[in-house]
């Protein structure tokens, strides 16, 4: 199908569905019961879902294939940002001029970071790019502010009148899909069910399936084949007649490009940025992201963009009220100390989660979350133990582990 | 004129003379064996050829033109491929792709952007690189990662990397080195039929006399930097100058 082999299209196909039918899945618990907390089917987290899915996908054909690992990609996000924005404010509310603005002035910022930052790699390379990103947060923040409104960023305003659109006077532009509002919502109840169907996160999560389908592509051309020689060893590379440079650079400009669109799209959702976008923390995060899905993998960075996303939204709303809530059933006293040891968890605490999980993904699990769903489908073969080959590792050389599911 | 030219290459590092004049003229489909004593300056030659290092003075020609200031990867596409003395393959890949990967340096160049047909649709490199397999006894191990290989087997398949790109001119350095016994017969057997089935060039370091004797047309000693005699094995063996700067320091 499309070019893939049957493998990654059934998982292209799996993802699709899951796409689709995200707000059931992600919805599981009845409105108003005491479970409802861990609903994340609503549409602002959704998109979040989806947009920093596109973001570590992108970074992974960078981090994942080539082992260069840069810490300032979330400057091309922020580029990609202000350049939608810019488009929205004065060509067009129409989502597609902006996003492929966005996606072409990322890949351009790109080309030129990369071009200086690979001239050196491991660690240097790792600091050049966060120099650059702090450079571009420093710029953004005061130096450039009547390009990116400095501190407050900028957003959709009554005073904007774009070209191509017919507003009224003193109406705020809305982001839109050639007249359709990013915001339309459906909703579905069914009893106690309540769940919503978003515009802006159905055109999110075609851009994310279409963005999955290039980075497979990748993952299995001679090009991605390359890439991974570049990691592995590039000495020989080099004395194997190939340049590695270009095929370096052409990764730093494709992961730009792919967090240029992620920026995009969330000035598509909700028609704002801000300075922050850039900061090196966000840099760090789309780090964590691929490292806990799974680097190198295809769908470890949209499951480590989930994870993460997931725990930021939903732990952090977590209160001692609700934690006192789940252990009323305990004896006061044994309460009161199971809340006292969780607390620090949650709420605010939520970092300190992630940083545990993530320790323990990365000692336990170092292929990430991927190789946890490896493991776990493995043991289940195994109990089926068939054919007698399977018993015998001795007499099957060892396949090689690189860019598995 | 050889298909390999060195005249008057010397190379200093800081206060050290590692090469001091010189020359070298390697023939077409011939096997040279470059021999001499440790920190002679073997090594440091080969990098002048690869474009690893530069030297300071001298000329190097391959085929007519200057290889200096080149960039390895230009050198290697000029038609020079080199096997190193620590094997340097592509070790998170498999074996089969370790051989394709010359194989599409050769056919698309140093740099292509080919992101959008698969792998596995190139047929055509495909059969080359399992041709290449199937002739240094491979085939098997063809899904193998490359780091899990056993030494010799490394040794092997870097040398199918080099000559499934067909080189004009291939440099090995210290193929057999640390080989056991077994091994270094089958690495002379296999050169030995690549420079008879392919009519392959080979420049050849190396410290065993066995492997040199065997392989070997022509042979240049080198000591402390400079070619002590160039003559053919026979004259070598019995050479008193060689003898007393190299073999009976040897054996
Ligand atoms: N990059 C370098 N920097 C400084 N000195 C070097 C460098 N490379 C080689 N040398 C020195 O140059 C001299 C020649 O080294 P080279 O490796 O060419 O010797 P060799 O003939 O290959 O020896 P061996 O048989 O031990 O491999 C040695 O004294 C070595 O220490
Ligand atoms: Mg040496």
């Amino acid at each position: 199908m499309l070019g893939l082999n049957k493998k990654d299209s059934t998982l292209l196909l799996i993802v699709a569905v899951l796409a689709l039918l995200a707000p059931f899945i992600l919805n599981p618990f009845p409105e108003g019961s005491s479970l409802a907390q861990f609903n994340a089917g609503y549409p602002d987290l959704m998109q979040r879902f989806v947009i920093f899915g596109i973001f570590a996908i992108g970074f992974n054909i960078l981090f994942g294939l080539t082992g260069y690992l840069s810490f300032g990609h979330a400057a091309f996000l922020g580029v990609g940002s202000y350049a939608a924005i810019w488009m929205m404010k004065l060509l067009t509310l129409n989502v597609i001029p902006a996003i492929v603005m966005s996606i072409i002035v990322a890949g351009l910022f790109a080309l030129v970071v990369g071009f200086v930052s690979l001239r050196r790699s491991g660690i240097y390379f790792s600091i050049l790019t966060l120099a650059f990103a702090q450079m571009s947060y420093a710029l953004a923040y005061s130096v450039l502010t009547p390009i990116t409104g400095g501190e407050t960023g900028l957003q959709l305003k009554a005073t904007d009148r774009p070209l191509l659109s017919n507003l009224a006077e003193g109406e705020i532009g809305r982001a839109s899909l050639f007249g359709v509002d990013m915001r339309t919502s459906f909703e579905l109840a069914v009893g106690d069910w309540l769940w919503t169907f978003n515009m802006g996160y159905y055109i999110a999560a075609v851009v994310m399936l279409i963005a999955f389908y290039v980075s497979m592509r990748i993952f299995r051309s001679p090009f991605g084949m390359m890439l991974r020689a570049v990691k592995s060893n590039q000495q020989r590379m080099n004395y194997t007649g190939l340049n590695s440079k270009p095929y370096t650079l052409a990764a730093f400009v494709i992961s730009g490009m792919y967090a240029g669109l992620a920026g995009g799209l969330m000035v598509a959702m909700d028609t704002q940025v801000g300075p922050e976008r850039m900061f090196w923390t966000a840099s760090g995060e789309v780090v964590l992201m691929t490292i806990l899905g799974g680097a190198g993998t295809l769908i470890g960075p949209v499951l480590g963009a989930g994870l993460i996303k997931y725990m930021e939204n939903i732990i952090s709303k977590i209160n001692s009220g609700i934690l006192h809530e789940w252990f009323a059933f305990l004896p006061d006293g044994l309460e009161d100390a199971l809340v006292f040891m969780v607390y620090p968890f949650i709420g605010k605490g939520w970092h300190l989660t992630l940083g545990i999980v993530f320790m323990l993904v990365v000692i336990f699990l170092p292929g990430g979350l991927v190789e946890g769903g490896q493991r776990i489908a493995r043991l289940f073969r195994k109990k089926k133990a068939d054919t007698p080959s399977d018993k015998d590792p001795e007499h099957h050389p060892k396949p090689t582990p690189h860019v598995a599911e | 004129m050889g298909i390999l030219e060195v005249k008057g290459v010397g190379k200093r590092f800081g206060g050290l003379q590692a090469l001091g004049d010189v020359n070298l003229s390697v023939q077409e489909n011939t096997v040279h064996a470059i021999i001499g004593p440790n920190g002679a300056g073997k090594s440091t030659l080969l990098n002048c050829l690869v474009g690893k290092l530069i030297p300071d003075t001298g000329s190097v020609m391959f085929d007519g033109q200057s290889v200096l200031g080149r960039k390895p990867h230009e050198i290697n596409q000029m038609g020079i491929s080199r096997v190193f003395q620590t094997p340097e393959i592509f070790g998170d890949l498999t074996v089969l792709e370790n051989v394709m990967i010359p194989c599409f340096a050769r056919r698309d160049g140093a740099f292509r952007l080919h992101a959008i047909g698969s792998v596995k649709s190139e047929k055509g490199i495909m059969e080359m690189a399992e041709t290449m397999l199937a002739d240094v006894n491979m085939l098997e191990k063809r899904n193998m990662h490359a780091a899990s290989l056993s030494r010799g087997d490394k040794r092997r398949l870097e040398m199918a990397m080099c000559l499934v790109q067909e080189p004009r001119l291939l440099l090995l350095d210290e193929p057999t080195a640390g080989m056991a016994r077994a091994d270094t017969n089958n690495t002379i057997d296999l050169l030995k039929e690549i420079n008879e089935k392919r009519n392959i060039t080979m420049a050849i370091i190396e410290h065993d006399m066995h492997v040199v004797f065997s392989l070997a047309e022509r042979i240049t000693v080198l000591a402390q930097g400079t070619p002590l005699v160039e003559d053919t094995p026979e004259n070598i063996k019995g050479h008193p100058k060689v003898r007393e700067a190299y073999l009976g320091e040897a054996h």
